[in-house]
């Protein structure tokens, strides 16, 4: 079969150790001074393409950040992985706080287009807005086949065959090429960038662009109105038996 | 946190390593502590990883780098567990190290590569029952016949000897000359008439083993001798100097582990209704744990950039590793008191870190020996 080009996101998001807090003015979460690595899901994502390029099904594993300036820092953390060069989209200031998942899934169909891949690999979702959607719309917009929740993929003929993570088991389905995959928590575990590779990842290439080079227009379609903190879980009391546990809950009219 | 003043790729080794410690090393490093084995695995993993051959030229096998990336990440591995820290110095920065600094073109072909990819382990014995850093008192003789040395005499509180393949030992051709009559030579583990006999009983970094190496009659061919004869002190002594950069890191790791153990306790522990991290007197320390750890990481990060630069750094080098191994042991001393009783025993890592932080103030010259260098230097 044909070689495959595979495009790659990651996003770059508060770690995962980190206690996230919201902003005084409830316009979002503190982001300075936090620090960021590459969303899990898009480890996970990556580490599978260059599975594929390792197996020689892919000729080129092209990784994608949107956001700011520092989002080079993670692409320099996937071609330290493997990737073969990256792409930075340089969105910031208000027009990255409002970056949703539609923008970004323009941005990526339009690189689909001009870097001519024809697979697509990221993440399930973000662990930041845990949103869930950039892939299903980019394989809205460039009309191909998807296969969402993926704990494993291989290349079967000219297509693949993608194990789903669905509710109550698991689904195979097949999918011919061009296709969309999103990789579950299961579908592989990313390897550690080798220092020899991390001195590598220097040398590979890294271009900047930004939506309006790629004749994107991410206006944002949501405003958020405010961010909060969950509510904080009140302390439970303990009853003697079963009926003053239906008399509690008949009170409080749960029952 | 501290990676304001790291490059991109520093900043992208120290995360990676610290995802690497914190995943595959720490877990491991209460049951090292407890059963005293070599941690083969995680030499396994620093190999994988390329760590093994830091600061080691790419044509002898190593991965090249820096010092400031070697104190990168000696910081994170000694954070996670500092036994395995030890052992990795010995290997790295000790015994590979001497033979890249020291030996002939033939020696780093022959032996560097393996050590860089951890398939040999690596030893250097210089240390002797009756002479520590006081080398001149070395009687470790090394008599030569045709064409080789043989080697008579013991080393001892040699760090890895038990698993090593690789030593560098100095041994002395005429008391006498006192410094200058110290070679440094290459042995392999498997030689005739070397014996290791392990050492038990360590108070900290248990599972980085040591033993005494006992030389009968143990021939080692002139070629295995790194540079010209006589210069084994001199030698000896540049590698001491660069290796107190990665004790110095080392030191910062452990001061850091100590901390996080202690921040962490304090914001659980609630006697009397309050939080301690709501007590005043706890703020305090942990401020000055935290200032402490800084300063001492930044004086690692100074004399690594120094080192890397070519220029002078001894004095520095003894310097950061005096007053990072001083931190070290008072954040574990005071992480142990923030975590009271529960302090003092396993499974909280506080009384480990206390242990292992110890010998860092006596490891590659006392404290009181390297006050004495910093202050002749000035």
């Amino acid at each position: 079969m044909s070689q495959l080009r595979v495009l790659v996101g990651c996003k770059r998001v508060i770690d995962y150790a980190v206690k996230v807090r919201v902003k005084p003015d409830k316009t979002g979460v503190v982001k300075e001074g936090v620090k960021h690595s590459m969303n899990p899901f898009d480890e996970i994502a990556l580490e599978e393409a260059v599975r594929l390029k390792e197996k020689q099904v892919a000729s080129e594993v092209i990784a994608v950040s949107c956001g700011p300036q520092a989002c080079q820092e993670t692409l320099r953390t996937a071609l330290a992985m493997g990737a073969d060069r990256a792409l930075h989209v340089e969105v910031s200031g208000s027009e990255y706080e409002g970056l949703l998942p539609l923008g970004v899934a323009k941005i990526l169909a339009a690189l689909v287009k001009k870097e001519e891949a024809n697979l697509v690999v990221l993440g399930k979702q973000a662990i930041d807005d845990d949103c869930n959607q950039t892939g299903q719309m980019l394989a809205a917009l460039l009309d191909w086949p998807q296969a969402t929740f993926a704990s494993a993929v291989s290349v079967e003929g000219e297509g693949l065959a993608v194990t789903r993570e669905v509710d109550g088991g698991l689904e195979n389905v097949r999918l011919s090429l061009p296709a969309v995959v999103t990789a579950d928590l299961r579908l592989n575990e990313p390897r550690y960038a080798t220092l020899p590779n991390i001195m590598k990842s220097k040398k590979k290439p890294l271009a900047q662009m930004t939506p309006g080079d790629l004749g994107v227009d991410i206006n944002p379609s949501l405003t958020v109105l405010s961010v909060e903190d969950p509510p904080v879980r009140e302390a439970g009391s303990k009853v003697e038996d079963v009926d003053q546990l239906i008399a509690k809950l008949k009170d409080s009219g749960v029952f | 946190m501290s990676g304001y003043f790291l490059s991109e790729d520093e900043l992208l080794l120290k995360n990676t390593v610290q995802d690497f410690a914190d995943s595959e090393i720490a877990p491991r490093a209460a049951g090292y502590d407890e059963s005293g084995e070599f941690p083969f695995d995680n030499f396994k993993g620093m190999s994988d990883l390329g760590l093994l051959g830091l600061t080691i030229d790419e044509e002898y096998g190593g991965s090249g780098g820096t010092f400031r990336q070697l104190a990168v990440a000696v910081e994170e591995i000694a954070r996670a567990c500092a036994a395995t820290s030890t052992s990795y110095i010995a290997h790295l920065s000790l015994c590979a190290q001497f033979i890249h600094m020291w030996g002939t073109e033939g020696q780093k072909r022959q032996f560097l590569p393996t050590l860089a990819n951890g398939e040999h382990i690596g030893a250097f014995a210089l240390t002797e029952p009756g002479s520590g850093s006081d080398a001149g008192a070395m009687r470790t003789t090394a008599t030569r016949s045709n064409g080789s040395y043989l080697l008579n005499g013991s080393k001892t509180f040699i760090t890895n000897a038990p698993e090593a393949s690789v030593f560098v030992v100095l041994a002395t051709h005429d008391r006498n000359l006192k410094t200058r009559g110290i070679d440094a030579l290459i042995m392999e583990g498997d030689s005739e008439g070397l014996s290791v006999n392990p050492l038990k009983g360590k108070m900290g970094m248990r599972a980085s083993s040591i033993a005494e190496v006992v030389f009968e009659d143990c021939a080692v061919s002139e070629e295995n001798r790194m540079g010209a004869e006589g210069e084994g002190f001199r030698e000896t002594m540049q590698v001491l100097n660069s290796s107190r950069i990665s004790i110095a890191a080392q030191c910062v790791g452990i001061a850091q582990a100590a901390y996080e153990a202690a921040v962490s306790h304090v914001k659980q522990r609630e006697p009397f209704g309050q939080k301690l991290a709501e007590l005043q007197a706890i703020q305090w320390m942990i401020a000055d744990m935290a200032t402490q750890i800084d300063a001492a990481r930044l004086l690692v990060m100074r004399v690594a950039s120094m080192r890397d630069a070519g220029m002078p750094f001894v004095k520095e080098a003894s310097m950061a590793k005096l007053f990072a191994s001083r931190v070290a042991v008072e954040a574990a001393d005071k992480s142990v008191q923030m975590h009271g009783g529960s302090g003092y025993l396993a499974p909280t890592p506080a009384e480990r870190y206390y242990r292992d932080a110890k010998v860092t103030e006596i490891l590659r010259n006392t404290a009181l020996v390297i006050a004495r260098v910093s202050c002749e230097m000035g």
